[in-house]
């Protein structure tokens, strides 16, 4: 990708709307901005849809673009946006989706040894998908990316056009949601 | 200390309920996605979002009836009495 973006010629030629220039591009990067999106949105499937449409943009923007700065950057920042934009419209499709993924992929990672119960355990898994899928867009994107995922604060400020510290701002409410969301889980099961 | 700071031994503890909780899933792509951009270029351009959004089914089902009438009494106004217009424009 290094190689990619010291190719100027290759980016001149997409800005000036060679499809030949973004299809080299789009093979380069799809996957790129496929591991994005699925990071955010949680959903193989919908990721694939999502890398399409952020794709679709790109093109549709290629004037606006500059080929001095890189491209990875831009495309990332456009895939976090297209992200959103789905997690704003389908949370009812995306908690269908993931109730059945916990039905059919327990977690090994579930061994908490203060649960020992199944059916509590399970209730506990499935309210804190729920409240995750609950937390409005913007929240629910820092959260899946900082707490899920561990990616460095400076890492999402910048796909999200964010600050630093409005990062760190918006994972504090999304904890405070969670929390409220899940107060009791602590002294009611443990 | 700042709010963030305050928060971060509980942002852990959310960290590991959330890696609990949620199941693991494909991250990699295993396909080319090239074909189905070609795809999508063949479409029709999509209708803009907020016109599809506000005239779709299940927002004018959200409409209560009596919205409705107040609608139907305002354009039966309209076409009896046209110089009323002017009036309608002044309230809305």
């Amino acid at each position: 990708m290094e190689l990619l973006e010291q190719l100027p010629e290759l980016l001149a030629q997409f800005a000036a709307g060679e499809l030949d220039a973004f299809e080299t591009l789009f093979r380069q990067f799809q996957a790129e901005v496929f591991r994005w999106i699925v990071r955010i949105v949680r959903d193989p499937a919908v990721a694939e849809d999502l890398t399409i449409e952020t794709f679709w943009r790109i093109y549709r923007a290629r004037a606006r673009f500059q080929p001095d700065r890189s491209f990875g950057a831009w495309a990332r920042r456009i895939a976090t946006n297209v992200a959103l934009d789905y997690l704003k419209t389908a949370r009812t499709r995306e908690e269908q989706f993931a109730a059945s993924e916990f039905e059919s992929a327990p977690d090994p990672r579930t061994g908490n040894p203060g649960i020992q119960n199944p059916a509590i355990r399970r209730e506990l898994r499935e309210r804190t998908q729920r409240a995750f899928q609950q937390l409005p867009a913007q929240l629910r994107a820092v959260a899946a990316l900082a707490l899920i995922e561990e990616c460095p604060h400076a890492e999402i400020a910048e796909a999200l056009n964010l600050s630093t510290a409005a990062v760190k701002s918006r994972l504090f409410r999304a904890v405070r949601l969670l929390r409220n969301k899940l107060g009791n889980l602590n002294t009611g099961h443990g | 200390m700042t709010e963030p700071e305050m928060n971060e031994p509980e942002q852990k503890k959310f960290a590991e309920l959330l890696k609990q909780s949620l199941s693991p899933m494909k991250r990699e792509l295993d396909r080319d996605l090239w074909p189905k951009m070609l795809q999508r270029f063949d479409q029709p351009p999509r209708p803009r979002k907020w016109l599809a959004v506000l005239f779709s089914p299940a927002a004018l089902s959200l409409v209560p009836w009596f919205d409705w009438a107040l609608l139907a009494v305002l354009i039966v106004g309209v076409c009896l009495f046209p110089r009323s217009i002017p009036v309608w424009l002044y309230h809305f």
